[in-house]
């Protein structure tokens, strides 16, 4: 004799249906745009300054009346592309940069038909100065202000002087903190012209 | 007659008049700009070089030429908010001590907090619900056990008495 299991045919009642909670929702979405804005933050703060052997991050440069680039008012670092750059990032308050700029001025007669090409940024300077400062020198070589410090915010400059060297594809060779001398400068640009 | 030339006296005593008070109007556009007007700016923005320290107190050589192009362009007649304006728009928005509420300055310093509150007072909320809430039903009270025999019963009591409390 076998027991059957006695089945029901009774309709199962549907459940009822839970209202959305319009809170935990809005919760929830806080809680994941909080987290996504720390992400970023978190990212942002551990870029790091770009170092020798990475690629120089890209920037557009405004330069000053008369210091143009290829006579070009506005320019950007990708345009110099197949050319090394030397990047100074120099100010007219900086002392150590006075050390400096007569040797970059020279340094870019001696290498300007070799296809280098100079640029210097001046950071945190007020433009009437900074056109003074050029004067003084009777410095040559193109020169742009970095609005809004987005140009030595993307670096990370220590100070200033700084100076990178960026070689023809793009790839930072060298970076000096303090001011380069002659000797620096007349070794890497061959090698990068070199390659 | 007369009443001609009562008008002519009155325009030169006018002229008089504008020639006495034209010097004191240049005077007032050549009036020096003071430190404290030119610091009451400088007080808004930031040294560029020193962390966190206000143009105002910064003794560097950047933050004097900061001072100074901010006496020029009150000299020149530009209100504090334009002033301020150019710093950002020259330095970036994180020169000045109140960022404009525009971009990543927006987010982070006014959406964020306010996101902040906002889960803080949801979830306060809820756990104030939470409390309010009635706990689940307490437990029927045991039957009182009974043996038939009144020492024992007695006993039995007195046992439980004694563990619940």
């Amino acid at each position: 004799m076998t027991d059957t299991i006695p089945t029901t045919t009774t309709p199962v009642e549907a459940a009822p249906r839970r209202p959305i909670r319009w809170s935990m929702i809005a919760l929830w979405l806080a809680v994941i745009a909080i987290l996504a804005v720390l992400a970023w933050g978190l990212l942002n703060a551990t870029a790091g300054r770009p170092e020798v052997g990475q690629a120089a991050p890209d920037f557009t440069v405004e330069f000053f009346n008369g210091y143009e680039w290829d006579a070009r008012p506005v320019a950007d670092l990708s345009d110099m592309r197949g050319r090394p750059v030397v990047l100074n990032f120099w100010a007219s308050w900086c002392v150590e940069c006075r050390y400096e700029t007569d040797v970059l001025e020279q340094t870019w007669l001696k290498y300007r038909d070799d296809g280098v090409v100079f640029l210097g940024v001046a950071y945190a300077d007020v433009e009437p100065n900074s056109i003074a400062y050029m004067k003084e020198f009777g410095v040559t070589f193109p020169h742009a202000p970095d609005l809004g410090t987005d140009i030595s915010q993307d670096y990370e400059i220590t100070g200033v002087p700084e100076t990178f060297f960026i070689d023809k594809d793009g790839v930072i060779r060298h970076v000096q903190i303090g001011a380069v001398d002659e000797q620096l400068l007349d070794t890497i640009i061959p090698q990068m012209l070199a390659e | 007659m007369t009443k001609l030339r009562k008008k002519s006296h009155f325009r030169w005593l006018f002229l008089a008049l504008l020639l006495a008070l034209l010097p004191a109007a240049v005077y007032a556009q050549a009036e020096p700009i003071t430190d404290d007007e030119v610091n009451e700016v400088a007080q808004d923005v930031y040294c560029p070089v020193c962390e966190s320290t206000p143009l105002d107190v910064c003794p560097t050589a950047a933050c004097a030429d900061w001072r100074e192009l901010i006496r020029t362009k009150l000299s020149e007649g530009q209100s504090r908010d334009e002033i301020l304006e150019y710093f950002a728009r020259q330095y970036g928005d994180g020169v000045l001590a109140n960022p404009p509420r525009r971009g990543a300055s927006l987010v982070i310093l006014w959406i964020l907090p306010l996101l902040l509150v906002l889960v803080g007072l949801l979830l306060f909320s809820r756990l104030l619900r939470g409390l309010r809430r009635p706990t689940a039903a307490a437990p029927p009270p045991r039957p009182k056990s009974t043996t038939g025999d009144p020492a024992l019963d007695d006993y039995i009591s007195r046992v439980e008495k004694e563990v619940d409390e």
